[in-house]
């Protein structure tokens, strides 16, 4: 309990520490969005986004809930195709490629873009076949060798292969929910993403599984563009170099974290983050 | 660390390219399953139609029959019999029934085959040439009951020539329609060659023309003259039993669900029971059957082949359906529902009779329909209980001996003269489902409309 | 018409208990002042419950006892001199001539002076008795409504003594289900027992020959194996699942996964009319078009292949079993969260390969569950087999061959016929107990597994 609550605290310094805004703005862009709109049927859940994020940095989206940064994130792999009635308008480029461009494959693209998803899903198979899946319908594994290392390094990237390293042919669903959401990161890492979208990888966990996700977060900034959507202010200011500010479909305000949190321009901004919209 | 980010450019280039290189494989698999989808649904919704165009197809031609018009003469020469009694000539009424009843006796006795043959010969061209029994065989059986029964009812009959409809024969309206192979040697036909001759000279000059089947919905089931045989006594039959599933399954399948749903405690007891609802909806309809024979019949001694007897096993075979879907309408309604008929002083009882029931009543009144015409189709059951018997005529009462549309037509399709019942039993298919469509229709209608009130 | 007379009546007394109950109730009203419990309509209902259940307690008393009392009267009208002279049949027969006399039809044949006595006594006697137990009726329901009418003030608890009835007769109806189990399975054991006093259940479950003698007696009844029926059933069922189950689950994920909704809104109730088409008119499809088409296919790659056949009947039960398959597979794959499913297409699974390698994983028990199902509404279907297996009782592996089943053996062993005196009839309950084993075990392991499959998700 002590080296948790020790943990955490260290993840805090950690991460405060690591808040150099120049840093963050000298990294080269990853993702561009442009006008991104959707509709869901009749009805329009985004109006015009445009946004860069930047390569190998954690971006953040916070807003009150149906403020509709979950649906943006959603557009970065094309996770809404698999919605029926949603229309994306407008353009999103990775590394200058036009994701939605009808000659680009999306297995391919949610290939190299991740997803972490709320709720800790794994799939009713072992631990070690869950985060297998990714790399073998991928056909990345040349032979079994191949594929326990593969398995092995994404579960030592995500913390998770001390825990779990004696039982790798259990359920997955037998885990505790924090360890299932890491392994759900460790799923995402197998296939080798080059951006990994997570969508409130912590709002189904407590506060100890949390702290330890934000501290695998904070690491994987290393190697890895992060796209994280919460709730959490906290979260955002601890975890994130850059902040969006969504409400209404509207992205309201973005920049490096610390300035929207200390020093918002817009007055919607300031209500959220004081707490007066929510 | 230039070093280390072109390592990894390197790295996520190469798994790109083996990616790629998997996608075709993959995309096709992908196709390959969505056709198999596909293709399962075709051939899925291509048997109903199949099903459908089959019996349709086969069923169609049962919808017409072959009339004979005659010119019958009542020839005294044939009809030796004394004049019709007349009451005046009686003392007493009993004398009078006495002799009316002698007349009509003797009149039972004269050769009517006389009469239908004398017309059909009056009918047919001069130079025809066929023996008494052969040109028989062209008209119904029953023609000369129709005949005599004019007479009974109208004696001054007696040396009149009257223009009478009568059927044909089941084996002449194969003939006619085609229903067997007009080429077949004479060995493999059922009629003469001259009377087939004769039948197609009667068609030739209008003496048998075709016309829409009314016999099929207005007659009950015929063996000697099974050119008549109808639907009704097996319709009504059905009708009666379909009432009792009503009358009986309604109300206490619908009590029933209302008690597990809404004041059962939750004990093992209830458990047992839902269990064995649940059961009881997959038990074979056949061991139904066996259970309407052992305790209906052999214990109670409820009448053989009556649809009072039908009608209980059906009844216990619908419950289950009825209790289930009921129990599903009443967990659809919404808490705040009971919550505020509670809130305002109202009994449980008073919530449940006069704010939830009637909230579920399109479900309950769906699932009945749905629940009736699958009874209305259950055949197996009614033949343990003895309703497969040979009835030729209208049950009146749900005592009487009576047999269902569908034991019909497992009765007609085992008929052995298979030319002219396969179109019938085709042409009872086709009224059987007409009238589920019906139902299943009417449950739609209904259901659409109520909800859209409520 | 008696019937008539009788519900009349209690017709009658019920409105005027419900309307006195309900007027004296209305009287207590005007009384000003007075807070009353209940509502006059609890009070009407109260009066009414009183007078109906001494009134229907005697009434039902008299129909279940009644015929054994006329019974006794009637044969003590028969002198004791022709009385002897007798037997079973013989008394029967005089009874039922005793009865129609007194009922007015007559009888056939010469009918002794002391049979047209008797018919007279037991016409008067069975009028007596009918006015007896129905004013006796009325009068007990009569002074039960006196009785509860004066019961009735302000403070009686009338609706709360309704609603413990009404709850009592809601629990009547929901016992009926188990009185159903009961009686079914009662009357199968004991008949099934009565059949293994003429036959040893060694015979029955383990003979290899299916040859009752329908006209046989004592000594020749013979043979009543049960393993030509079981195996022709477990070959129609499992040629059944053949056709059904690729066919079905196909199809159930085609249209929950892939179809677009307007396909969708046609095709989902179109294989449902599947399942509502009655079993006969499936039977009468194999038989005249499905049977001849396989035997004509057959003839065309110089396979022997009957009409009627396991094929035939296998294969129309398997199109009748296709919409109860799907249907049930498609509620279970939505039942499958769909972050399941998410999760496969953020690693850039393609839509089968989700749908393959985790979707139906997923779903497995459920759609086992649903698979043992409809195994056990094949093992149980009788008109398809009935009019398109063939009725070969035969042990023998060769699917184009026609065979019997369980269920068309009950039909052949027991059509109407009731008196169940000899195995022949007998035999049926034995095969439907064998029936209902089989076909409950497999119902209860499903609805087990598909009920803890629900429950994983919930």
């Amino acid at each position: 309990m002590d080296m948790v609550a020790g943990k955490v605290k260290m993840t805090q310094q950690s991460v405060k520490s690591a808040m150099n805004p120049t840093d963050m703005l000298e990294r080269p862009i990853r993702l561009t969005a442009r006008d991104v709109t959707v509709h869901y049927g009749a009805k329009q859940a985004l109006h015009g986004i445009s946004i860069d994020i930047p390569d190998r940095a954690v971006t953040s989206f916070i807003g009150p809930s149906g403020c509709g940064k979950s649906t943006f994130l959603r557009c970065i792999n094309r996770m809404n195709d698999t919605i029926e009635g949603a229309k994306v308008g407008g353009t999103i480029k990775l590394d200058g490629e036009d994701i939605y461009d009808p000659s680009l494959d999306v297995v391919e693209l949610r290939a190299r873009i991740g997803m972490v998803f709320q709720k800790p899903n794994p799939f009713p198979k072992s631990i070690y076949e869950n985060v297998a899946y990714g790399p073998r319908i991928h056909g990345l594994a040349r032979s079994k060798a191949d594929m326990d290392e593969i398995v092995v390094s994404s579960l030592r990237k995500a913390g998770l292969f001390e825990e779990v390293k004696d039982r790798l042919n259990e359920p997955g669903t037998g885990l505790s929910g924090g360890q299932q959401q890491r392994l759900c990161i460790a799923r995402a890492i197998a296939v080798g993403p080059e951006v990994i979208l997570m969508d409130e990888p912590c709002s189904a966990l407590d506060p100890i599984a949390t702290a330890i996700i934000e501290e695998l977060i904070d690491e994987l900034r290393e190697n890895y563009t992060i796209v994280i959507v919460t709730h959490s202010m906290q979260q955002a200011a601890r975890v994130s170099q850059k902040t969006a500010f969504f409400h209404l479909g509207n992205l309201i305000e973005e920049g490096v974290t610390e300035d929207i949190f200390t020093n918002p321009v817009n007055k919607q901004t300031q209500d959220y983050i004081m707490g007066r919209i929510g | 660390m230039t070093d280390t980010l072109s390592t990894t450019r390197q790295a996520s280039l190469d798994r790109t390219q083996r990616i790629r290189a998997g996608l075709r494989r993959r995309h096709l698999g992908e196709t390959i399953f969505r056709g198999l989808g596909l293709a399962a649904i075709v051939l899925a919704l291509g048997f109903v139609a199949l099903l459908f165009v089959d019996v349709v197809r086969k069923g169609v031609p049962a919808f017409t029959q072959s009339n004979l018009h005659l010119a019958v003469t009542f020839d005294p020469e044939l009809l030796k019999v004394d004049p019709a009694p007349v009451r005046d000539a009686f003392a007493s009424q009993a004398e009078y029934t006495a002799a009316s009843l002698k007349w009509q006796r003797d009149v039972a006795m004269l050769n009517w085959n006389k009469v239908v043959e004398a017309s059909l010969r009056a009918a047919a061209p001069a130079d025809v040439e066929i023996d008494s029994r052969q040109i028989l065989t062209i008209a119904e059986t029953d023609a000369r009951h129709d005949i005599r029964e004019m007479f009974v009812a109208d004696p001054s009959l007696l040396g009149q020539t009257v223009e009478v409809d009568v059927l044909a024969s089941a084996n002449a309206a194969n003939w006619i329609k085609g229903n067997i192979d007009r080429s077949l040697g004479d060995a493999q036909q059922q009629l003469s060659a001259p009377a087939r001759a004769l039948i197609d000279a009667f068609v030739e000059n209008g003496t048998i023309s075709n016309g829409f089947a009314w016999s099929i919905f207005t007659n009950v089931d015929s063996r000697a003259a099974p050119a008549s045989a109808g639907l009704l006594g097996a319709f009504v039959g059905t009708v009666w039993m379909m009432l009792i599933v009503i009358i009986l399954a309604v109300p206490i399948g619908v009590a029933a669900a209302v008690y597990l749903e809404e004041f059962a405690p939750r004990s093992r007891w209830t458990d047992l029971i839902e269990v064995n609802i649940n059961n009881l909806a997959a038990v074979p309809s056949i061991v139904f059957g066996l259970l309407g024979a052992a305790v209906f019949i052999n214990y109670l001694h409820l009448p053989i082949s009556a649809p009072i007897v039908g009608g209980l096993v059906l009844t216990l075979m619908t419950l289950p359906t009825i209790i289930i879907a009921t129990r599903g309408a009443l967990q659809g309604v919404s808490p705040a529902l009971r919550q505020a008929a509670l809130g305002m002083g109202a009994s449980r009882t008073q919530m449940v009779f006069h704010h939830v029931l009637p909230v579920t009543f399109p479900s309950i009144l769906t699932a009945t329909i749905i629940g009736v015409a699958q009874a209305l189709g259950e055949t197996a059951p009614l033949l343990l209980i003895g309703m497969k018997a040979f009835v030729a005529s209208v049950p009146l009462t749900p005592l009487d001996q009576a047999t269902a549309l569908p034991v019909q037509i497992y009765l007609w399709q085992g008929n052995e003269n298979r030319n002219f019942f396969e179109p019938r039993t085709a042409a009872a298919i086709m009224v059987l489902l007409a009238v589920m469509i019906l139902l299943n229709g009417v449950a739609i209608y209904l259901r659409s409309r109520l909800e859209k009130r409520a | 018409m008696n019937a008539l007379i009788v519900a009349g009546l209690l017709l009658v007394l019920l409105g005027v208990a419900y309307q006195s109950g309900w007027s004296r109730s209305r009287g207590l009203v005007t009384a000003d002042g007075v807070n009353i419990h209940s509502r006059p309509q609890y009070h009407g209902s109260f009066v009414a419950i009183w007078a109906m259940v001494p009134a229907l307690v005697i009434l039902g008393l008299w129909a279940w006892f009644g015929g054994g009392l006329t019974r006794d009267y009637t044969v003590s009208l028969i002198p004791t001199d022709i009385m002897t002279s007798l037997d079973q049949v013989g008394l029967n027969a005089a009874i039922a001539r005793i009865g129609a006399l007194a009922s007015g039809y007559g009888v056939t044949g010469e009918s002794p002076a002391w049979e047209q006595a008797a018919g007279g006594a037991l016409r008067s006697f069975q009028m007596l008795t009918f006015v007896g137990v129905l004013v006796l009726a009325l009068v007990a329901g009569g002074a039960a409504l006196i009785y509860a009418r004066s019961r009735i003030d302000a403070r009686l608890r009338a609706r709360n003594a309704v609603e413990r009835v009404v709850n009592l007769a809601l629990l009547a109806c929901s016992a009926v289900a188990i009185l159903t189990t009961v009686g079914i399975v009662a009357s199968l054991v004991t008949e099934a027992f009565r059949f293994f006093t003429f036959i040893h259940p060694f015979d029955f479950f383990f003979g290899t020959v299916w040859n009752p003698n329908n006209a046989g007696s004592a000594g020749n009844w013979g043979s009543y194996g049960l393993l030509p029926l079981l195996v022709g059933t477990l070959m129609i069922t499992a040629i059944a699942m053949l056709v059904a189950v690729p066919v079905g689950l196909m199809a159930a994920i085609y249209l929950s996964q892939y179809a677009p909704p307007q396909l969708r809104a046609v095709a989902k109730p179109m294989i449902e009319i599947l399942a509502g088409i009655p079993t006969i008119v499936f039977g009468f499809f194999a038989l005249v078009t499905v049977g001849p088409f396989l035997r004509d296919m057959g003839n065309l790659v110089g396979l022997s292949i009957n009409a009627t056949s396991a094929l035939t009947a296998g294969i129309v039960m398997g199109i009748m079993i296709i919409p109860f398959v799907s249907s049930l597979s498609d509620d279970i794959l939505n039942q499958v969260p769909r972050t399941l499913r998410d999760g496969a297409y953020g690693l850039g699974a393609t839509q089968s390969e989700t749908i393959r390698n985790v979707l139906l994983p997923a779903a497995l028990p459920g759609i086992v569950g649903a698979f043992l199902l409809a195994v056990s509404r094949a093992i149980g279907e009788t008109m398809i087999v009935v009019l398109a297996a063939g009725n070969a009782p035969v042990l023998r592996g060769n699917p184009f061959e026609p065979v019997a089943t369980i269920t068309v053996s009950i039909v052949n062993q027991l059509t109407g016929d009731t008196d169940f005196t000899g195995p022949q009839s007998l035999v049926g309950f034995a095969l439907g107990l064998t029936l209902f084993v089989i076909t409950l075990g497999l119902n209860i392991v499903a609805l087990y597994i598909v009920r803890r499959f629900r429950e994983q998700y919930e």
